[in-house]
């Protein structure tokens, strides 16, 4: 059983156990692999903590539900998979400051967290404008052969080059 | 539809393997994102391209078979272009995405766990804010429903796939 306690397989082999997992959520649970859903959901369920219940007004929550469902347990099972990855690897450690953002800009955590605030808002704004991330569009669109999830993947990832250019070819 | 409580624990189970996979991947390191968005380290891609090939034929033969229904997502060139791009420049800001960070998170990354989700819950529920004004304007500019590629270049769906996935396995081939 050493492929279980390995640190990395082969991307291919990823790939193909992540294709063949999309066969049975489709099959099983009728729903392709996708993830930003639930962060629009959970960012509704804040509000209506601090706000009550007239955030359940914005035609948003109307059409995407502030509720936990299938994909919101599979974003949870996510972290709980990726922990019992990284465990049974040996490779779980507590980091605030990936090891390439150290080199380019040094290893405090602050600057590393406002960068990452920055980034995930941009981040959860593009992908409920474009409703759907590179799971939602970026995999399952594009395997179904959908114009929306090509036009998306090819766009995630012309945005992606730009920035990282940006930033580690010009301001690092 | 209802969700049921053993819809629940599907999405439970198949989070833990997407979540498992990834990790082996080495998706869910920051460093490797990067790798890929300053085009030196080309993993994202091949588990995606893998994934997406694997994923196609299966999917297209159950559909085939009567066992599935597809639904394509509808969209526009507004919609897509325009938030795929705003999700872009964030992609490359944080280093994850909404489902490489929650990996991340697993992994013990506190830059994904404070930072980003923080971030991500931030501009999801702005954008719920901002909806009304978008909806009818430019989300809707350049709309193309909910159109596959078989049905842009008006072929059966397997003259589509056969083609796409021998081009993604040369490409796949060819990448360093």
């Amino acid at each position: 059983m050493n492929w279980l306690t390995s640190p990395r397989w082969s991307p291919y082999a990823v790939g193909i156990a992540i294709g063949v997992l999309s066969w049975f959520t489709l099959l099983i649970s009728q729903k392709p692999l996708g993830c930003s859903t639930t962060f629009a959901r959970t960012a509704g369920m804040i509000e209506k903590m601090i706000r009550g219940d007239k955030v359940l007004l914005r035609p948003y929550y109307q059409k995407t539900k502030p509720v936990i469902d299938w994909q919101w347990m599979l974003v949870v099972g996510m972290v709980i998979g990726s922990f019992i990855a990284t465990v049974l690897s040996g490779s779980f450690s507590l980091q605030w400051v990936p090891a390439r953002w150290a080199t380019a800009f040094g290893d405090a955590a602050i600057p590393r967290l406002l960068v990452a605030v920055l980034g995930g808002a941009l981040l959860g704004f593009g992908a409920r404008w474009a409703d759907g991330c590179t799971s939602g569009h970026g995999i399952s669109g594009t395997m179904q052969l959908a114009v929306s999830g090509w036009i998306s993947a090819i766009f995630f990832f012309i945005g992606g080059i730009i920035m990282a250019s940006i930033l580690y070819g010009w301001l690092a | 539809m209802k969700t049921t409580r053993s819809d629940l624990i599907w999405g439970l189970v198949f989070g833990i393997l997407f979540g498992f996979f990834l990790q082996k991947g080495g998706v869910t390191q920051y460093d490797v994102i990067i790798g890929q968005l300053l085009l030196e380290d080309f993993t994202v891609i091949k588990v995606m391209l893998s994934a997406v090939v694997t994923g196609m034929v299966g999917i297209h033969l159950m559909k085939r078979l009567g066992w599935v229904r597809i639904n394509p997502k509808a969209g526009s060139w507004g919609q897509n272009a325009v938030g795929g791009l705003i999700f872009g420049l964030g992609f490359a800001l944080l280093g994850y995405c909404p489902g490489t960070v929650a990996g991340a998170v697993g992994n013990g990354y506190l830059d994904a766990a404070i930072g980003g989700l923080a971030g991500i819950l931030l501009g999801s529920g702005l954008l719920a804010v901002v909806y009304p004004r978008l909806s009818g304007g430019i989300l809707t500019k350049g709309g193309y429903g909910d159109l596959t590629l078989p049905q842009l270049l008006k072929v059966n769906e397997w003259v589509v796939i056969v083609p796409l996935c021998l081009l993604i396995v040369l490409v796949l081939y060819l990448l360093p």
